[in-house]
């Protein structure tokens, strides 16, 4: 029970404290699969979010009538109907983005965020800490996505293209494609977090 | 083409060429998580072997004569499979616990979770569902054709994590930069073996 804190700081610690990517290294797959591209990065990110924050608080709404041995298979009817909205929405008013993130949305079900998030803190907590913890982790998770997407396609293709629109560009830079393929999403996770292992270690030292 | 050339090619195309944990970064987690000693990686793999052939051929079961005729498929799979693959892994588990203790401890404590593998989901529904997949060989499996693919799935991911444990535990005695100890360098090496394994794309015109 979490009943002393404010909503803010449940929202705040899935930026750094206990962000679901760089910290506790669930729902990797599909950050690192999708990231080439910013716009991918807006909209999974987004996706990912709302499955995050409404069943978090269905979950933390209906937690008191929940029995315990089959609280699992509950979660995940509950996770996969909100799946199965944003499956069903993406694919009808925004073909191309859905063409683009495939199988990852159907995934989102089986995100081990969203799982760790309902079993660990939804199924504890109330829903408004529920909702703002939903929130939180959505936020870090879009963060780190973007960071990535902007890396990979900045340096991948040399420029960054959002709705079709040009939003920068590096001129005559030739950029090393290697960014956009598979080795360049395990690389610059792999930089990414050992930035921040340095960032703690300066912390404590 | 002959259709012993299309199972091989199907079962090529799962097992390597777009290899599930290292060109289509599904079931990564396991891939850092179980990955710190070749035994367990050996008892993960065996299990997903297991797990995956079987929610593979009785989600294409339901598929093919329960939600198809019905016309409910697109927006009752998720759920569906979902549900099919958790049961299916408390039966399993339920089923060698009493049958056969030996099997039981080697991979008892993986089967929970599998449940969240995203890679057997992932299979379940690229055998049924066409055009998710980006293989151009077929787009509509048969029941043989979809067990050859998940086969080939499940083997290149055991493969692979194989591989990456007898790696790690290499790598438990070599100097490694601070900041780059644990988590961050079992990524750089998983993106070089994704560059020896980007190796084998357009390998026979896949």
């Amino acid at each position: 029970m979490n009943e002393g804190t404010t909503g803010w700081q449940e929202f705040r610690k899935g930026f750094i404290l206990e962000n679901p990517l760089m910290v506790l290294m669930v729902g990797l797959c599909s950050s690192l699969a999708i990231s080439t591209r910013v716009e991918n990065g807006i909209f999974m990110g987004l996706s990912a979010t709302f499955v995050l924050v409404f069943s978090n608080i269905i979950i933390a709404s209906i937690r008191k009538w929940i029995p315990d041995q089959i609280r699992i298979p509950i979660f995940i009817v509950v996770i996969a109907s909100f799946v199965t909205i944003v499956d069903l929405s993406l694919k009808a008013y925004f073909p191309p983005v859905y063409d683009r993130l495939g199988v990852w949305i159907p995934l989102i079900v089986v995100n081990c965020i969203i799982l760790a998030r309902a079993e660990g803190y939804a199924y504890r907590n109330t829903v408004w800490h529920s909702f703002m913890d939903g929130l939180g982790m959505g936020a870090g998770y879009t963060m780190v996505l973007l960071i990535m997407g902007v890396i990979r396609e900045l340096l991948g293709t040399g420029k960054i293209v959002l709705f079709d629109k040009q939003i920068i560009s590096l001129g005559s830079f030739n950029p090393p494609a290697i960014f956009i393929l598979f080795p360049g999403a395990f690389l610059t996770f792999a930089c990414l977090m050992a930035l921040l292992n340095r960032y703690k270690m300066r912390k404590k030292a | 083409m002959n259709e012993a050339y299309r199972y091989f090619l199907i079962f090529l195309g799962a097992l390597l060429i777009y290899n599930i944990l290292l060109i289509r970064f599904i079931a990564l987690c396991p891939l850092i998580g179980v990955s710190t000693q070749v035994e367990t990686s050996i008892g993960m793999a065996m299990s997903v072997l297991f797990v995956m052939t079987m929610a593979t051929t009785v989600s294409w079961v339901a598929w093919n004569y329960m939600l198809k005729p019905l016309h409910v498929g697109e927006f009752l799979y998720i759920p569906v499979f979902i549900l099919i693959i958790a049961a299916l892994v408390q039966f399993v588990e339920m089923f060698i616990r009493k049958s056969s203790p030996p099997l039981y401890r080697a991979m008892g404590i993986y089967l929970p979770l599998i449940t969240t593998n995203c890679a057997v989901l992932a299979a379940a529904t690229e055998s049924v569902k066409p055009g998710f997949l980006k293989l151009n060989v077929a787009y509509h499996f048969s029941l043989p054709e979809a067990l050859v693919y998940t086969i080939g799935v499940a083997l290149g991911f055991g493969i692979v994590i194989i591989v990456f444990a007898c790696i790690r535990e290499r790598l438990e005695t070599s100097p490694v930069p601070h900041a780059f100890k644990g988590a961050p360098i079992a990524f750089i090496i998983a993106a070089l073996l994704s560059l020896a394994f980007m190796g084998f794309a357009n390998l026979l015109g896949l």
